[in-house]
């Protein structure tokens, strides 16, 4: 299909903002008086504050409050395992226990140094399987798991069923989470070819660029909050919560944010930014919270770690029969997730397993603070996979590349358990396209030569997300001026899907994209609700209400047009400047005066009257505050049927050298397959810097905690070490497959999270290769890793070792 | 000197901040707040953006803070605040560098360019930046100021670069987004059109 703007490239309107530094992230502003808080933090892993006694610094000149978690939840502490705001009983090095309002930084330093904190330490533990075992510590106050509407709780294996499961055997407990289809005996039986092994991926923190430093002030009853989000309006509401203001006296300003990966995504993943709303309150003046990178690794969130076991088995012409997997899941000091049950949920649908079965118990630890982390789940576990599935081609004698062929999810295929069928699925495509990209012919028998100490390795990935929702609402106005103003509540965090999935409205409208304009930025702005911005789903969800609200102002010119010149809605069109009857377009309205009518005429046309009945909260909100200002297009969009899913492929070459266990990467190309393609350079951007995020998962990045004292050691770039230029290839190449899906309206799916995916998957993949098949089952597999395996040097001293290192 | 900022506790703060040191002691001590009384002349000239602007800096102040907190440039961003992320990079005499590691008094003598500084008088885009608008290099956006004035600096000492130069001379910026192929792309283009 022919579009105006989708497929198309533009400058998104934020981009000269963010070359030449104009663009403002939360610490840029400043408002008149504003003061400074700093934060006292837990100095141990696991405690309870027995006592605070601030009389001396709230003494001290230029210091003009406190606030403390009694402040925050003066009817007790929520027992819930997430980030508090504020909290008596730390479960995390580093979690912020009060806060200090004064005239400077310094200053607010000084009263927290003439704080007496006492704090009783409490037992803490940094690996869930230590805490599993009967007799180890528990990391939360009541247990060390929380059972959804239940609680918290306890549970504990036997020594001897720790000791098995490290050593390599599938864990014997009753696991508290599972799930199953098909007929699992029956497709191992089947199998001609059986895998079985433990396997552990590591937990690493987001390391977002821009600190979640924040900045609040109250004016006529309003509260002001500049702040960091990747999902603009959809917070909204829950922040307000936090903050414990109404909705309607609440205002967002997130301009620019600095980096999300999932742990911006939502109001209860970074309710630090109350604390300086509630100081302001407190005190009545501006409150600046900068918050530092140690701080932003303690609350800024981290990846899951995973200790399974799996089993898969394949039958002889290489279908994957049957999947048992079981997991240990590292909740953490705070949070959770839900990563294995993703895994699972990613192997189903990548690999079309015949039968499944999935077991899961997640377990916490005094360790950073986790939730989703782009592909929770998936990422890991494809870095898992593709070393098997080597191997299986490799023992049933088929090409890489077949193996994967033969078990790809196709147009009505399904997955999971309960057998949701894709919207659409084109994963062979992807897989031949991605082959053809890279000369996977031509190149696949280069595979382990050598040259001196190198050794070649080939690799192929797949990745997948599901990436699309429904459910939300869409905003536009035609003005007066006949500019179309396309409001649109997602983050801006670097996707540009802010603008790109506003072109859909643009598009229904015939209007050029300099006659448009994105409102964004604050939620004053009145914006509509729309999905968080994470599970890669904004592309497939918010060009969906764009077009629907689009849609709907069209209706509303035509049914202007015929009233006033008339004829039937269906005689007129339009084209980008008019609304026109077809068979004479000399007879029509200019968009301007069309808008300008809308107004006169009200009640609907102009979001008054009418409106669609099932609009969220937010949404009838901002429509209560646009009414009469405009012609209005306002929408809200019924749910979809099905899964509308990302996926990817990467093909990988590395050089290995054995003596140092570095390796280079010679070639990389990665596909999307993720319907029509809306903005080529925005897509191209989320696949290499997918890319990046998948060479960190498999080769760099990892939580590391000293095992005396708790203490984090991996709080900075450098120690849980995020890919740099020289860590990644100089280019990459990218590609993709750009076929509809039938469930959106201009035929698009999310991406984000399946770029990173497939590569980690190849390069887990192109390591084992180098190494003449030898799988690791782990991610990252680190150099001192690779040295170890080459020097015949035992891989692990604590065989599935969490937040430490393995040997 | 200040009492309350004595070198024994500074280094307690360091010790207790745990295994790396934190830039919580740094924040303030960089800020400029302190008032310590002494012989160092705290008014200076600093040359930023080719004008001579006078400011008021602290003995231990960051180039970093006196740039955002002093003068209003917040186009210069701290990620780190200790010298490992580069999205503070400004030029110093034509050299790229940390500004969170820089003290201000040691550069009052030199020349200071910040990304507000590149702009031509009639608002065309430096080169650098309209090629990372041409090859939409950014993706958050919180380091491409950094990763504009290290491709500006490194366009300037070597205007030809090959990508893996290019790839060498940008290493010290990082990018979480992973956008570097991206950057790449601008600084090859921005080589072009220079």
């Amino acid at each position: 299909m022919a579009y105006m703007h989708i497929g198309k490239d533009f400058v998104p309107p934020d981009v000269p903002g963010k070359v030449t530094g104009r663009i403002k992230y939360a610490e840029d502003y400043a408002r008149d008086g504003m003061v400074y808080a700093r934060l006292l933090t837990s100095p141990v892993p696991h405690g309870r504050v027995v006592a605070i006694d601030a009389s001396e610094a709230l003494a001290m000149e230029g210091v003009f409050g406190i606030l403390t978690a009694d402040d925050v939840y003066p009817d007790g502490e929520p027992q819930s395992p997430g980030l508090k705001v504020l909290t008596n009983e730390p479960t995390l090095m580093g979690e912020p226990i009060l806060a200090v309002a004064a005239i400077d930084e310094k200053t607010a330093e000084d009263a927290i140094a003439a704080i007496s904190l006492t704090i009783e330490r409490l037992p803490f533990v940094l690996d869930p399987l230590d805490s599993l075992q009967e007799g180890g510590a528990d990391a939360y106050n009541g247990g060390n798991t929380y059972i959804f509407r239940e609680g918290f709780a306890e549970e504990k294996w036997t020594a001897d069923q720790v000791a098995s499961f490290r050593s390599g055997n599938e864990p014997t407990a009753e696991a508290l989470q599972s799930w199953e289809y098909g007929d699992l005996a029956a497709g191992f039986a089947a199998a001609d070819f059986v895998h079985e092994t433990t396997f552990s991926t590591a937990g690493y923190p987001h390391m977002s660029m821009e600190p979640r430093s924040a900045m609040a002030y109250w004016e006529n009853g309003k509260c002001y909050l500049h702040g960091t989000s990747q999902s603009l309006s959809a917070i909204a509401e829950p922040m307000a919560a936090i903050v414990g203001v109404p909705l309607e006296d609440f205002v967002f300003i997130n301009e620019a944010t600095g980096g999300g990966f999932g742990q911006r995504a939502r109001a209860g993943s970074i309710p630090s930014m109350a604390i300086p709303a509630k100081l302001s309150q407190k005190i009545n003046r501006p409150v600046m919270m900068r918050v530092t990178r140690e701080e932003e690794f303690t609350i800024g969130g981290a990846r899951q770690g995973l200790q399974g076991w799996i089993k898969v088995g394949f039958k002889t012409d290489g279908t994957m029969s049957a999947m048992d997997m079981y997991c240990i899941s590292d909740n953490g000091g705070k949070g959770g997730g839900g990563d294995a049950n993703s895994a699972a949920a990613g192997v189903s649908a990548l690999y079309q397993t015949e039968a499944m079965r999935f077991r899961n118990t997640s377990i916490g630890t005094n360790t950073g603070h986790r939730g989703a982390q782009r592909g929770p789940g998936e990422n890991q576990i494809m870095a898992v996979m593709a070393p098997i599935m080597d191997k299986a081609a490799e023992e049933l004698g088929l090409d890489r590349l077949e193996i994967r062929k033969l078990n790809a999810a196709q147009n009505g295929d399904v997955s999971g358990p309960r057998s949701t069928p894709f919207t659409s699925a084109y994963m062979p495509e992807a897989l031949q396209q991605g082959a053809d990209q890279f000369d996977w012919e031509g190149k696949k028998s280069r595979a382990r030569q050598t040259n001196g100490s190198k050794v070649r390795g080939f690799g192929i990935g797949q990745g997948y997300h599901n990436a699309g929702r429904s459910g939300m609402d869409g905003i536009v106005r035609l003005m007066p001026s006949g500019r179309l103003q396309i409001h649109n509540g997602v983050g801006n965090l670097g996707t540009y899907s802010y603008a790109s999935t506003s072109r859909a409205a643009a598009e229904v409208l015939k209007m050029e994209w300099e006659n448009c304009d994105v409102v964004t930025g604050r939620t004053d702005r009145h914006l509509p609700i729309t999905s968080p911005q994470d599970g890669s789903n904004s592309i497939f969800t918010n060009t969906r209400t764009c077009f629907g609200a689009a849609q709907d102002l069209l209706a509303k010119m035509k049914e202007i047009a015929a009233m006033d010149l008339g004829g039937d809605v269906a005689d007129y069109d339009v084209d980008g400047v008019r609304v026109h009857q077809i068979a004479d377009n000399t007879v029509g309205m200019t968009y301007a005066e069309v808008a300008q009518r809308g107004i006169e005429l009200g009640g609907k046309f102009s979001g008054e009257a009418e409106l669609p009945e099932e609009l969220n909260t937010l949404t009838a909100l901002s429509v209560s505050r646009l009414a009469g200002s405009a012609l209005m297009g306002i929408y809200h969009d019924p749910r979809h049927s099905n899964n509308p899913p990302g996926f990817t492929v990467t093909f990988m070459e590395i050089e290995l050298d054995k003596e140092t266990g570095k390796f280079d990467i010679l070639d990389l190309v990665t596909i999307a397959e993720c319907g029509t393609v809306v903005h080529p350079q925005g897509l191209a951007n989320q696949l290499r810097g997918g890319a990046v995020w998948g060479i960190g998962l498999s080769a760099l990045e990892r939580h590391l905690y000293d095992p005396q004292n708790g203490l984090p050691a991996s709080s900075g770039f450098w120690q849980s070490k995020i890919p740099t230029y020289l860590d990644t290839p100089a280019e990459i190449g990218t590609g993709w497959v750009d076929l509809p899906d039938p469930e959106n309206p201009v035929g698009a799916r999310g991406i984000g999270e399946p770029s990173m995916g497939a590569v980690s998957a190849a390069l887990n993949a192109a390591i084992s290769d180098a190494l003449g098949g030898h799988m690791f089952d782990a991610a990252p597999v680190t150099t001192d890793m690779i040295v170890n395996h080459i020097a015949g040097i035992s891989e692990d001293a604590t065989p599935l070792a969490q937040n430490n290192f393995r040997g | 000197m200040n009492p309350k900022l004595t070198r024994r506790r500074f280094i307690k703060g360091v010790i207790a901040s745990g295994a790396a040191a934190t830039s919580t002691t740094i924040w303030y001590s960089a800020n400029g707040q302190s008032r310590p009384a002494g012989a160092v002349e705290r008014m200076i000239r600093i040359n930023i953006n080719g004008q001579m602007r006078n400011v008021d800096v602290a003995p231990q102040e960051t180039l970093a803070s006196t740039l955002r907190y002093k003068l209003g440039l917040t186009g210069t961003k701290l990620g780190c605040n200790r010298g490992e992320c580069g999205a503070c990079t400004v030029l110093v005499d034509d050299v790229p560098s940390y500004a969170c590691s820089v003290l201000t008094h040691s550069v009052k003598n030199m020349r200071i360019e910040s990304v507000e500084g590149l702009e031509s008088a009639n608002g065309d885009l430096h080169p650098v930046q309209q090629a990372f608008v041409d090859e939409l290099s950014p993706q958050c956006g919180y380091c491409t100021p950094g990763q504009v004035m290290s491709a500006v600096g490194l366009l300037r000492s070597n205007p030809n670069p090959t990508r893996e130069e290019a790839r060498q001379g940008m290493a010290g910026n990082i990018c979480r987004c992973g956008s570097y192929d991206s950057y790449l792309n601008g600084v090859m283009r921005a080589a072009q059109i220079g």
